[in-house]
């Protein structure tokens, strides 16, 4: 047993740490939510010279070939420090299915482009139903001659609006087990008859509708098999749920320590508020909060990195974390007292964003039920 | 990162879990784990039965150097350990006695002391209890007035301890009293140990709630200790209260036992219909018994941490987690207690014995013990306060 972190990995960590307080302060942060884009193409350039994007994509198509402990670590940073970009949804959405599942050319074409920073991919999996099990995809995709033409709405596609390639969860199939007749396709963003429609969000972040209206893609665009697309889909929701929780508990202890910070320094009633024990005991809370998300979320990555199964582990980390973020969140906000509802106060970004974490792969309520099924319930 | 045991621990574990599923079958009718379970007259020969097997087989006291019995065991065999006994629900393992007075006597104690008292904890021959609490000094332990006055090579203490765990079954305690009395709170304490039997020793339980009586008052009447039963220097046993509390506090063999409980749990609501439906296909039941599993496994892995920080000897991240796998454990316990007798309804409410109990009834007797888990060893709000000010580094108003 080994609970700690290796020396590169803390080495990553602190070069992470670095870069981010460096090139996106929260002015920077606040401005980028803002912007049209979303994200700062800047920023994305050098994350890719770090080799970023390329971290879970193997050496021979130009990525770091790294695992997923690693990633866990710069999404404790990127959670932390706040990183508004398309890189979940590049890396840890759009990337393991092409990985996994890709014929080489398709990994030939594209990889060594997400590597170099110059393609952002996104996920289009959730539709209308909102939901993230495979009975919730019926976007259909007909197959005509040597293409498949797509019909249908996907939404909480994030990035959408900024993605240059789309793995659409498409519906070949209907009846039966509804794990059974989904594939994988890979669709070019800019193909005629696709509409992105990007709308505001607590998070502002660029949750996109995206209609497919006749959509032709052609078959040697299927990642994967025909109609056996949902287990390398279930794999990728699997490690992406992990980066969300490494992203929710970089946010935690972010807030912890401006939480501590704030207490040791507010002054009320001639002493520091952090004095009292109404507010020591609610910081004990926070920690025990923190530290908890953190070992239940190593163990999941853990897990899922040396290709375990995981799937009950990932769920208990993605619902304690709900939970954990939610509540430390508020009470952050709590501690900081009315400043902390402010636009301008930074408390508001964590607040915001644990709201949009909570039901993104999966509410709390939708995990306790993945794990009552594992309990055999 | 690595959360594998070896194939060494892996086998440990198993020698563990073994011999436990063999030695439970000697728990006594309706026994129910627990304070009462541990002190009652149909438990304690259980407990000792179960304290000389653990003895035998070299067990009880693991990480002591060999000479004291023990196998200088990492912490994490210990962890694995402490989590299978949890899992089984096992007694024999004296909290006090292995858990407390032991590793004291190891870290501070004489040379004598230890020839003199380490071998009968290894033996399971000599059980402890501990005389800290007094009426007037439960959390602030630092304002007690139980007095020692020298007398000749000896000290005489008189006073009152409550909440005295076991007391009526221990054959020694360990206590502390105020040597000088100029010295104010915590300065001018020392640390005793006495033998039960010593003349003007008395012991008055105090009953619990459910009607069950493990927790006690000692009272010290000219009770004469000899100097050799001081454990480090006169006047400084608050230092030593301090170090005692800093041993092996992961609370693993709750979280594991909360993990028992639950499983118990799935397998009543899976083979029970109310009002004609399984109780497993209730939605409310069913998040309910998740959210359990949930807080279950990251218990788990909080325990863990805290084994490995201790074993690191990353000494204030160890001690802040402790604390909060201390508040954790003990309310996680109380929740599953809880859940328990709320999907059995009014079934929850019947107690062991009945032909009516449900699981054994321990739920109901877990639901009305659990409140003093919370409180004993540190209360959740002691506890939260320790994690503020060692954890966060908040200031501590003197």
């Amino acid at each position: 047993m080994d609970l700690d972190f290796t020396e590169e990995q803390d080495m990553l960590r602190n070069s992470a740490r670095d870069f981010l307080s460096t090139e996106c302060d929260k002015a920077m942060v606040r401005q980028i939510e803002e912007s049209e884009e979303g994200y700062s193409p800047e920023i994305w350039r050098k994350m890719a010279e770090l080799g970023w994007q390329g971290l879970l994509i193997p050496e021979e198509y130009d990525g770091m070939g790294m695992g997923l402990m690693d990633l866990v670590v710069i999404f404790e940073e990127i959670g932390r420090n706040i990183l508004p970009s398309p890189f979940l949804v590049t890396v840890a959405l759009g990337t393991p299915p092409i990985v996994e599942g890709g014929s080489e050319e398709q990994k030939k074409e594209i990889l060594p482009r997400v590597s170099s920073g110059e393609a952002i991919l996104t996920l289009a999996l959730t539709e209308p139903s909102a939901g993230y099990t495979a009975d919730c995809v019926e976007l259909k995709a007909d197959a005509q001659g040597d293409s498949f033409v797509l019909n249908g709405t996907k939404l909480f596609v994030e990035f959408a609006s900024a993605s240059d390639y789309m793995v659409v969860v498409a519906r070949t199939k209907s009846g039966g087990d509804p794990e059974n007749g989904i594939t994988l396709l890979l669709v070019d963003s800019k193909s005629p008859g696709i509409k992105i429609e990007p709308f505001a969000t607590t998070g502002m972040d660029k949750q996109c509708e995206v209609v497919f209206d006749n959509v032709s893609v052609p078959k040697g665009n299927i990642i994967g098999e025909l109609d056996k697309g949902w287990p390398i889909m279930a794999k990728t929701l699997e490690k992406a749920t992990v980066a969300k929780c490494a992203e929710m508990v970089g946010g935690m202890q972010a807030v912890l320590d401006m939480s501590v910070a704030y207490a040791k320094e507010r002054v009320q009633y001639g002493r520091p508020i952090g004095s009292f024990q109404a507010i020591q005991h609610m910081l004990a809370d926070m920690y025990l909060r923190v530290e908890t998300s953190k070992n239940i979320l190593y163990q999941a990555a853990w897990m899922v990195s040396e290709g375990l199964p995981a799937a009950e582990k990932v769920a208990i980390a993605k619902g304690w974390c709900n939970e954990a973020y939610k509540k430390v969140t508020e009470d952050g906000v709590e501690v900081h007292g009315a400043i902390g509802t402010t636009r301008d106060h930074d408390m508001g970004l964590y607040y915001r964003r644990s709201k949009a974490a909570e039901p993104t792969f999966g509410d709390t309520e939708s995990q306790r039920e993945l794990v009552a099924q594992q309990l055999g319930l | 990162m690595d959360f594998k045991l070896t194939p060494e621990q892996e086998a440990l574990k198993k020698e563990f879990e073994d011999f436990f599923e063999v030695e439970m079958k000697h728990e006594p009718e309706d026994w129910v784990w627990g304070l009462e379970g541990l002190f009652s007259d149909a438990g304690w020969p259980f407990n000792v039965y179960m304290a000389k097997r653990l003895a035998e087989k070299g067990w009880l006291v693991r990480p002591w150097p060999e000479e004291y019995g023990g196998c200088n065991a990492p912490m994490i065999e210990q962890l694995i350990f402490g989590d299978v006994l949890g899992y089984y629900c096992a007694p024999g393992v004296d909290p006090l006695g292995v858990g407390m007075i032991g590793p004291t006597i190891l870290a501070v104690g004489t040379e004598e002391q230890k020839k003199e008292h380490l071998p009968p904890i290894a033996k399971a021959e000599r059980f402890w209890c501990q005389g800290w609490s007094e009426p007037n000094a439960g959390s602030d332990l630092a304002s007690l007035t139980t007095k020692a006055v020298k007398d000749g090579d000896d000290w005489i203490l008189n006073g009152q301890k409550c909440w005295n765990t076991g007391a009526h079954r221990a054959d020694w305690c360990f206590t502390i009293a105020r040597t000088n009395p100029e010295e104010r709170r915590s300065k001018g304490l020392t640390y005793f140990i006495l033998d039960m039997k010593s003349p003007g020793v008395s012991v008055v339980p105090i009953e619990s709630m459910d009607g069950s009586k493990h927790f006690n008052e000692i009272y010290f009447d000219d009770v004469r200790v000899p100097s050799r039963n001081v454990i480090g220097e006169v006047n400084g046993g608050w230092a030593i209260t301090q170090a005692t509390m800093n041993y092996e506090r992961s609370s693993v063999g709750i979280m594991s036992g909360a993990s028992r409980g639950l499983n118990e749990l799935v397998q009543y609501c899976k083979e029970t219909s109310l009002r004609g439906k399984p109780l497993s296909q209730n939605p409310h039941v069913r998040h309910r018994l998740a959210q359990l599993a949930i807080d279950i496994e990251v218990g788990r892995t909080l325990s863990y941490r805290v084994g490995w920080l201790q074993e690191k000897e990353d000494i204030m991240a160890a001690a802040a987690a402790a604390c909060g796998a201390k508040v954790y454990s003990t309310e996680l316990w109380q929740r599953v207690a809880f859940t328990g007798i709320e999907i059995m309804g009014l079934y929850g409410t019947v107690a062991k014995g009945s032909k009516w109990a449900v699981l054994k009834g321990q739920f109901e007797d877990l639901a009305q013990s659990t409140p003093g888990y919370k409180l004993g060893g540190g209360t959740s709000e002691i506890m939260r306060s320790i994690v503020a000010w060692v954890g966060l580094g908040l200031p501590r108003i003197k």
